[in-house]
């Protein structure tokens, strides 16, 4: 049976639309999000998605864990359990803080679902409709979808091939101040940046702290990468340097497997009181099973071992992307050369909008995400982001050159009708941004 | 598992709904498949939904369904490419024949024939990139507005949903509009705005002749009926039947048919219509495969006429199996 209701004379075909909160203004169908279907398909290469590729996984291995937990712990890996997360894994996750130069006691840990979670959290905790949040230029999709839930403002502050700008920062934080706007947080991604591909520069780390500490701003450092470098020993995390104004966040999703959701927040004493009230509210707990499987994992196998084969993995595909855009891009184009992650952020030749262009592309069968998603205030229509973490290399050149010939064809097209300017102002309260399996 | 309709005698076995595909329009596409599947679920029959990709052919081989019903969306589902195929194999199926296809799925071609039939339809100029290329953009514009005023709606020529669709009320906002629509095909369509009521009729026949269900009159938030206010439950609101004069939603009626006869269409059809404020009827465009997803208007007029959509899909079915294969 077909149970929609049958509708009489006047209809909206939404029984509620009256009655949802302010904030749900922007939920609404977009044609970009709809061509991410497409890029679902096989036929698709798909530089769009950010899913950590877990093909290397010994699976074997994790299957005769998540066995053996079962059989040895079912009872309490299938039960409720404590809303700050398990002890066993909140010291395992000051192990690998460790890795960072970070010194931390498990009990200012709280496990989260995902380290999206902790961002959840951390805003829940934090922020008032219109509040302001400082975001790099571009910035995380995902993070950017929660400041937009609360109802924050998103002030953005440029990056350069060394991260964030201090300058750029300050300068944020002196017209806010002048404004007499207040500030919750900086939310930043020091390394490998999503969706950037740039890394806080050493020399910049002590600045930005110190920019922050004397304004009273505090960070938010999201550092779901920090282990996937290619070319150097992890950099020490803020964190490290400032254990009271910064609030860090890290994740399993890409150093094991993100469908675990296992991710965390170390935060100083009082905001992590309120950071468990407010997990215990939302989840009451995160999930037993999943974070006794990672603790299983970490306790049994050479996880850093592992990690050491992803970094391989993905400097061979970051490799692929980078002699492919050097090889096919034309004249006019420029793009980031990560030395860790998943992403390079590519920007294009003045005048070709990203975002217009998205059709295109998914007709010639290649799929990425246009830099609008990564901005709160509608800019980046002349940059994309291009993901390397998932395709093989032979399947990454295909999409560049796939994606070569779509830019040629749109800039012969901007070519004949000029510069058309950019849909800015209809995307500033949308999420055009991918969905949870390509964020 | 073979059905048997008590109503009619007729034998159904499985329905193979196709849905998904490699259009734009993907993502609508398995909305409209998902609820056609279930209302069939529904109403008894046997239905797989299967998706059009490189297994389609072999699984349709390996195991032939007494009828198909292509819920396919944009290239492919509604340019007689799918229908063709379906054909070669042999198999029955829910709608219009491949050639109706190809013409009502291109607009200017769908235009030209209907208003050869004495329908109105908004003055419209249809042009490939190169054209603008080689003459000169600005000039083409030009002679384009000079021609068909402002304001224009510019869509591409091929595709649905108002994808790559604008409004353009100023010759500033002409080349924009144009790039968009390229973005979806190698035609644009700039077509004379015309100001009324959007209005959408559905035509089915189960067997004994056309017939229109109820026009459903479309009033989007924003006042533009485009992809978003398509989408989004409630930021579109429908009037079934249509708030009209009983002579303007008669005429939509009449059009709607006429229009599903002109073009050769069969089954089901829909046509987009606008009334304008002399109460002309303006046709728009007709679409061989209309949406059923949530917030589409075929299911909404169904419904408002007081058939049951699992029921009335059934029947087209039964139609479709009765009249068998057609040889390609």
């Amino acid at each position: 049976m077909d149970h929609t209701p049958a509708p009489t004379g006047r209809t909206r075909l939404d029984s509620y639309v009256d009655r949802y909160a302010a904030r749900t203004a922007g939920m609404t169908a977009s044609e970009i999000r709809a061509l991410f279907s497409v890029a679902s398909r096989p036929e698709v290469v798909s530089l769009a998605g950010g899913m950590p590729n877990i093909s290397g996984l010994p699976l074997d291995v994790v299957g005769g864990a998540i066995a053996d937990l079962i059989s040895d712990a079912g009872p309490t890996a299938l039960q409720y359990g404590s809303g700050q997360g398990t002890p066993e894994l909140r010291e395992q996750i000051c192990e690998v803080m460790a890795l960072e130069g970070i010194s931390a006691h498990p009990d200012d840990v709280v496990v989260t679902v995902g380290s999206q979670q902790a961002v959840d959290l951390v805003t829940r905790i934090f922020c008032d409709p219109g509040d302001v949040v400082i975001c790099e230029a571009p910035s995380y999709v995902g993070a950017l979808g929660v400041f937009k839930a609360f109802e924050c403002e998103v002030v953005h502050a440029e990056m350069d091939e060394h991260g964030l700008r201090p300058d750029a920062l300050r300068a944020a934080i002196a017209s806010l101040c002048e404004a007499g706007r207040r500030i919750k947080f900086l939310y930043t991604i020091p390394n490998f940046h999503n969706p950037a591909g740039v890394t806080l520069s050493a020399e910049r780390r002590p600045e930005i702290l110190e920019i922050c500490r004397e304004a009273d701003v505090l960070i938010l450092e999201d550092n779901p990468y920090g282990l996937l470098g290619f070319d150097q020993a992890p950099m020490r995390a803020l964190r490290a340097d400032e254990a009271e104004g910064v609030i860090y966040l890290g994740s399993f999703s890409k150093t094991f497997a993100p469908g675990f959701r296992v991710g965390w927040a170390l935060a100083p004493h009082a905001v992590r009181e309120k950071l468990v009230l407010a997990q215990e509210s939302a989840t009451l707990c995160p999930p037993s099973f999943s974070q006794m499987a990672v603790s299983s994992y970490l306790r049994e196998h050479d996880w850093q071992g592992q990690v050491k084969q992803f970094r391989e993995m993905y400097r061979e595909r970051r490799d692929a992307m980078v002699d492919a855009l050097e090889d096919l891009m034309p004249p006019g184009c420029s793009w980031t050369v990560p030395s860790g992650g998943f992403y390079v952020w590519l920007t294009v030749p003045p005048g070709v909008d990203t975002k217009a262009m998205l059709p295109r592309a998914v007709t010639a069968r290649v799929a990425y995400v246009p830099g609008t998603a990564f901005f709160a205030d509608g800019f980046g229509s002349s940059a994309m982001r291009l993901s390397f973490c998932y395709p093989t290399p032979e399947r990454i050149r295909e999409g560049v050159r796939r994606l070569a010939g779509v830019l040629e064809e749109e800039m012969e097209l901007r070519a004949t009708f000029g510069a058309t300017g950019t849909h800015e102002a209809l995307t500033r309260s949308r999420y055009d941004g991918p969905g949870s399996d390509q964020a | 598992m073979t059905q048997t309709d008590p109503s009619t005698g007729a034998s159904t076995g499985r329905v193979v709904v196709v849905a998904g595909g490699l259009s734009h329009e993907r993502d609508v596409s398995l909305r409209s498949g998902r609820r056609v599947a279930d209302a069939m679920r529904g109403a008894g029959l046997d239905v797989e939904q299967l998706d059009a990709d490189s297994t389609l052919l072999p699984r349709l081989a390996e195991d032939p369904p007494s009828c198909v019903v292509p819920m396919l969306h944009g290239e492919t589902g509604e340019d007689g490419a799918i229908r063709e195929v379906l054909e070669l194999l042999d198999l029955p199926y829910v709608g219009a024949r491949p050639t109706a296809c190809r013409s009502a799925f291109d607009k200017p071609t769908a235009k030209a024939l209907v208003e050869a039939a004495g329908v109105h339809t908004p003055p419209s100029v249809c042009l490939p990139h190169e054209t603008f290329r080689e003459l000169g953009a600005a000039a083409v514009m030009s002679a384009l507005t000079d021609r068909l005023g402002l304001p224009l709606m510019v869509k591409p020529a091929r595709s649905g949903s108002a994808l790559g669709c604008s409004v353009v009320r100023s010759p500033a906002d002409l080349p924009h509009a144009m790039v968009d629509a390229f973005a979806y095909g190698a035609l644009a369509l700039a077509e004379r705005f015309v100001v009324g009521t959007e209005v959408a009729v559905g035509v089915v026949d189960t067997g004994d002749g056309p017939r229109a269900l109820s026009p459903v009159s479309i009033h989007p938030d924003g006042g533009v009926y485009d992809y978003t206010a398509r989408y989004t439950a409630g930021s579109t609101e429908f009037q079934v039947p249509a708030t009209l004069p009983q002579d303007q939603a008669a005429e939509c009626a009449r059009v709607a048919l006429l229009v599903h006869e002109t073009l050769g269409l069969r089954d089901v059809s829909r046509s987009d219509l606008i009334v304008d404020d002399e109460g002309t009827v303006w046709f728009l465009e007709a679409n061989v495969a209309p949406g059923f997803t949530e917030t589409s208007t075929v299911p909404l007029a169904v419904q408002a006429d007081g058939l049951e959509l699992g029921a009335l899909c059934a029947e087209l079915v039964d139609v479709a199996v009765r009249r068998g294969p057609a040889r390609a």
